[in-house]
């Protein structure tokens, strides 16, 4: 039984489906990673497993619960964390109230989490009191995911992390994702660079045109000729 | 099969209200609702098609009827000579003067630009410069304008041509105005659009209250000539004694109605000629191409439609019409007060004319330009009515029932702004909605 | 060379009357940028909310008169002010929950939040002038002033004079506690931060858990108390009339343009260059510049750079610069 599961996800934003019977899972401390072309439906699977728009066939389950009905507010209540592609910090707001209003579903002391946080990214703690607008993109990057991190999620999904990010950059982020897995929080991530995003998965999905092409772990999917072929330049 | 009718039928209940009006209070009184409806049906058709057309927000409707109504002024008011002799020449070069410095000014903004903080300095510089020499040019004239018999003329005076003729002029002053005042504002997003023409028709009115020479200022002007006879002239004339006679009303009555009447009559000419072109556009490959600019600019923008000229026709179309209505006003009123341009009823008021007759439809402008000024005028009596009823229980000299006697004529303000905001929100297509085609 | 003597003049006639008028027009402002930045709209009704403030501290006020109870050297409009901050709260919320709310829930375009605020504009107006009429009130009382001319000119032996209205030091005091408090609230409670994290990104701070609702509560609240108090203080320092209070809405506006829509700072900073830029560019030299220059350029005609009369249209001069220059103001608020 998998930790977090999309089930047979079928939907879409209006009246046309993207996803057709789609299905993507990430187990405790594991890290998922849902590749392929442009408009494959990676991003739509993750929001529909957030909860972001309504499916018309399958089901989400979480911790063996049948999650599908609610709304992404209750989903992040229940354990959930979502770093958006775009708009993932609050511009005006220094990067220590960013993290607190990341932690503004908890009524307890998050001091302790957002020690956490600035040991896992220490640029974020020299530049607390910067506004987070001010940053560079791959620093901006780091508040968006540090602030997910604040409600000690169970799962964390990002939406294309590294859209825009130098290859420095996107190396460093990845090596911070890996850290957070091994705390044993569940990643589930969507991503363009597919080579560099496989690499580290445990577990990739291959979408293309709303549907599983190819399901394996990531370095079989590396390995693969056809993956190869269609997706990571041969 | 209604919705042919509706349009025939609110208009025959707007008529069925002026008739009643006029059997129980006087005609005298439902024709001057009438002559106030007409024009202002035509500010709300001009309004309309700003907004109804182009999604244009314009709180500036004030400035443009002022502008109309000193347009009256100068065509139609006699020259006054001696303050020509007396500072006529300075003023004149004061004028090329601030033109000059705003070209000047203007091609500094745009030589320099992207020069930051510089760019600023010397445009305000120049601006500086021109105001201090037009004022050392200008401000002796001025004076010796202003002193030419004060209480009587004390300005320039007008050009003395007849006065329908300055109905024309009103259109085409406000249409100037509007140029410049589109030109630099119509990049602006809704709010800050509404903003700023407002803040623009206020500066507008400030200058006519204070600049003495140009309209004497909040002196005032009285006497404006008038197309029509005067009630004086008529009452000495034959045919009205013995109409006057023939329906047993006094003779001041009925020279009084038969001014307004024609008034009226010409009003009317004046609305219909503006109906028939306001329809004419809508209907028009033109009118189409502004509706689909307005449902969706950023596609317009996309296929190569040039949305800023044509935002700036409109406004310059819309804001003409106010400009006549403005001199049209000035008109019946005999007399150009600057200090009686007030934003609440010049501009707000408009708007919910606009909104509750139906916006993007040209009867409806007319229909809402009647209704609501009908409501404005008569709620003050009604009011009262109603208050009176409801207190009737209450000791006559008790405090609180003078208080509310006292401001019943306050009512309307409130009642037009319930009204506004029922019509907003159950029926925000107003009471003659938008044709689909 | 008769430094002491024109300061004094500047002092009298620009720095305390721009202290006074900017104040108010800070806290006129602070409310309209508040609900600019997180209603997303430029509301119309300010004014009028401002005077229902006024009115309300008017009436108790009188009451208050009437009663004899007094504040002694203070205004008793002050113990009147609570009433009155409490009574525009809930007139600003009644308003919400019947017109703004379900133009919330149907996503309304911009614009029609603005001609709906012209509705609501038009009904609190009315609402004010059918409870208490359209003249003038005089509601001030206690001491008159804080320093008199006289007094100034006999402590240090000059010339000119300088007088402080007890108003006026209660009208900065005032603004000077407000404002400190408003800041402390954005900037170091959790509710303020949820309220500048919304306006700041809203689909963010509703998947933070952050209650929409609640923070348009909060708004109106502060919004509807700052309007209040500011129409309070600006009837107390002039006089009440129901009028005038359509007449500011064009210079907050401006202050709030010119400071930056959406910054607290902004708004504030703005209050008081609109104040002073009247006070300053409509002031008249002539005696200063007689105290300052030797006895034979002392200029004969006032040094005026605009006349008096163009005081106010000076801030909608300022206000349409701003809108067609830099708009998003002195402190970079948002635009589009």
């Amino acid at each position: 039984m998998s930790f977090l599961i999309g089930e047979n996800m079928t939907g879409g934003y209006g009246s046309v489906d993207i996803l057709h019977s789609c299905t993507v899972g990430v187990e405790r401390g594991e890290i998922a990673v849902v590749v392929g072309p442009n408009g494959a439906g990676k991003s739509t699977a993750m929001k529909a497993m957030f909860g972001m728009l309504a499916l018309r066939g399958g089901r989400v389950i979480m911790k063996g619960e049948d999650i599908t009905a609610l709304k992404p507010q209750e989903r992040v209540l229940r354990g959930m964390g979502f770093v958006p592609q775009t708009q993932n910090v609050f511009p005006s707001m220094t990067v220590e109230e960013n993290l607190e209003m990341g932690a503004f579903i908890r009524r307890d002391d998050v001091a302790e989490t957002m020690g956490q946080v600035f040991d896992l990214f220490p640029i974020l703690k020299d530049k607390r009191h910067q506004p987070a607008g001010e940053l560079s993109g791959g620093q901006r990057q780091q508040v968006a995911v540090g602030r997910a991190l604040m409600t000690r999620p169970d799962v964390l999904m990002l939406d294309e992390p590294t859209a825009g990010v130098s290859p420095i950059v996107m190396d460093e982020l990845f090596d911070r994702i890996i850290e957070i897995a091994r705390t044993g929080i569940a990643i589930l991530m969507v991503e363009q660079n597919a080579k560099q995003a496989l690499a580290i998965a445990d577990k990739g999905y291959v979408l293309v045109q709303g549907e599983n092409r190819y399901t394996d772990t990531g370095e079989a999917l590396l390995e693969n000729p056809d993956v190869r072929r269609a997706f990571l330049g041969g | 099969m209604m919705e042919q009718y509706r349009t025939p039928l609110m208009f025959a209940m707007m008529a069925a209200l002026l008739a009643i009006v006029g059997i129980f209070q006087s005609w005298n009184v439902a024709l001057t609702i009438v002559n106030l409806c007409l024009i202002s049906s035509i500010m709300t058709l001009g309004v309309n098609i700003q907004w109804g057309y182009a999604g244009l927000v314009n709180f500036g409707m004030m400035g443009f009827t002022a502008l109309g109504g000193l347009a009256a002024v100068l065509i139609a008011m006699p020259p006054v000579p001696e303050a020509w002799a007396a500072g006529g020449s300075g003023v004149m070069a004061g004028l090329v003067i601030i033109i000059a410095t705003a070209i000047v000014s203007l091609l500094i903004w745009k030589q320099l630009k992207g020069r930051g903080a510089k760019r600023y300095w010397l445009t305000a510089l120049s601006i500086v410069i021109g105001v201090v020499i037009m004022r050392l040019v200008a401000d002796p004239s001025i004076a010796a304008i202003e002193s030419v018999e004060s209480a009587r003329t004390g300005y320039l005076g007008g050009f003395g041509l007849p006065v329908t003729l300055s109905w024309i002029a009103g259109g085409f002053v406000a249409a100037g105005a509007a140029f410049v005042i589109g030109r630099i504002s119509l990049g602006l997003r809704s709010d800050y659009l509404a903003i700023a023409t407002l803040g623009i028709s206020e500066i507008v009115i400030y200058v006519l209250k204070n600049e003495d020479w140009l309209a004497r200022g909040v002196k005032n002007i009285n006497g404006l000539p008038r197309p029509v006879p005067y009630e004086i002239e008529l009452q000495a004339s034959q045919w009205v004694v013995q109409l006057a006679d023939m329906l047993g009303a006094s003779v001041v009555d009925v020279s009084t109605i038969t001014v307004k009447l024609s008034y009226a009559g010409l009003f009317t000419i004046v609305l219909l000629i503006f109906l028939w072109l306001s329809e004419v556009a809508l209907r028009s490959p033109w009118g189409r191409m502004m509706r689909a600019i307005r449902d969706n600019e950023v596609a317009a923008n996309a296929m190569g439609k040039h949305v800023t000229a044509r935002h700036l026709q409109v406004f310059i179309l819309g804001s003409a019409m106010v400009g006549v209505a403005g001199a049209m006003l000035t008109t019946l009123d005999g007399q150009f007060t600057p200090a009686s341009y007030q934003p609440l009823r010049f501009t707000f008021l408009i708007w919910v004319m606009v909104i509750v007759g139906g916006s993007g439809n040209n009867f409806g402008s007319v229909l809402g330009g009647f209704i609501v000024w009908f409501f404005w005028i008569e709620s003050e009596p009604l009011g009262l009515w109603f208050i009176s009823t409801i207190t009737a229980g209450l000791a006559d000299g008790s405090a609180l029932k003078t208080q509310l006697v006292e401001n019943a004529a306050h009512m309307r303000l409130m009642t037009m702004g319930i009204i506004l905001l029922v019509m907003l929100r159950f029926a925000p297509q107003g009471l003659l909605p938008e044709q689909k085609r | 060379m008769d430094i002491l003597n024109a300061l004094t003049v500047i002092g009298n006639f620009v720095l305390i009357p721009g202290l006074a008028y900017g104040s108010q027009l800070a806290l006129g402002a602070l409310g309209v940028t508040l609900v600019y930045s997180v209603l997303r709209f430029s509301n119309f009704a300010h004014g009028e909310m401002m005077s229902f403030g006024a009115m309300l501290s008017v009436l108790v006020t009188f009451w208050l008169q009437s009663a004899g109870i007094g504040l002694g050297l203070l205004p008793p409009a002050l113990i009147a002010l609570p009433v009155s901050i409490l009574g525009t709260i809930l007139l600003c919320l009644l308003i919400d929950r019947l017109v703004y709310r379900y133009y919330r829930q149907t996503r309304a375009p911009n614009v029609t939040y603005l001609i709906v605020s012209i509705g609501v504009m038009f009904t609190i107006g009315g609402l004010v002038r059918f409870i208490i009429g359209p003249s003038d009130r005089i509601f001030t009382d206690g001491s008159r002033f804080i320093i008199k001319a006289r007094s100034f000119k006999e402590m240090t032996g000059l010339n000119e004079g300088l007088a402080i209205k007890m108003t006026q030091g209660v009208t900065l005091a005032t603004a000077i506690v407000i404002v400190i408090a408003v800041f402390w609230f954005l900037n170091k409670t959790r509710t303020g931060k949820s309220m500048r994290a919304y306006s700041d990104n809203e689909d963010l701070a509703l998947l933070s858990g952050i209650n929409p609702e609640r923070v348009v509560m909060i708004t109106w609240v502060i919004a509807a108390a700052l309007a209040a108090i500011a129409g309070t203080l600006y009837g107390l320092d002039k006089s009440f009339k129901p009028f005038t209070f359509l007449q500011l809405l064009l210079p907050i506006f401006a202050a709030a343009i010119v400071g930056g829509v959406g910054s607290p700072v902004g708004a504030i900073a703005g209050g008081f260059v609109i104040a002073f830029s009247e006070l300053f560019i409509t002031f008249a030299y002539k005696k200063v510049l007689t105290y300052l220059l030797p006895e034979s350029l002392a200029p004969e005609s006032l040094m005026q750079l605009l006349s008096t009369e163009y005081k106010i249209a000076l801030s909608f001069i300022i206000l349409v610069i701003v809108l067609l220059i830099r708009p998003t103001g002195l402190f970079s608020g948002k635009t589009l």
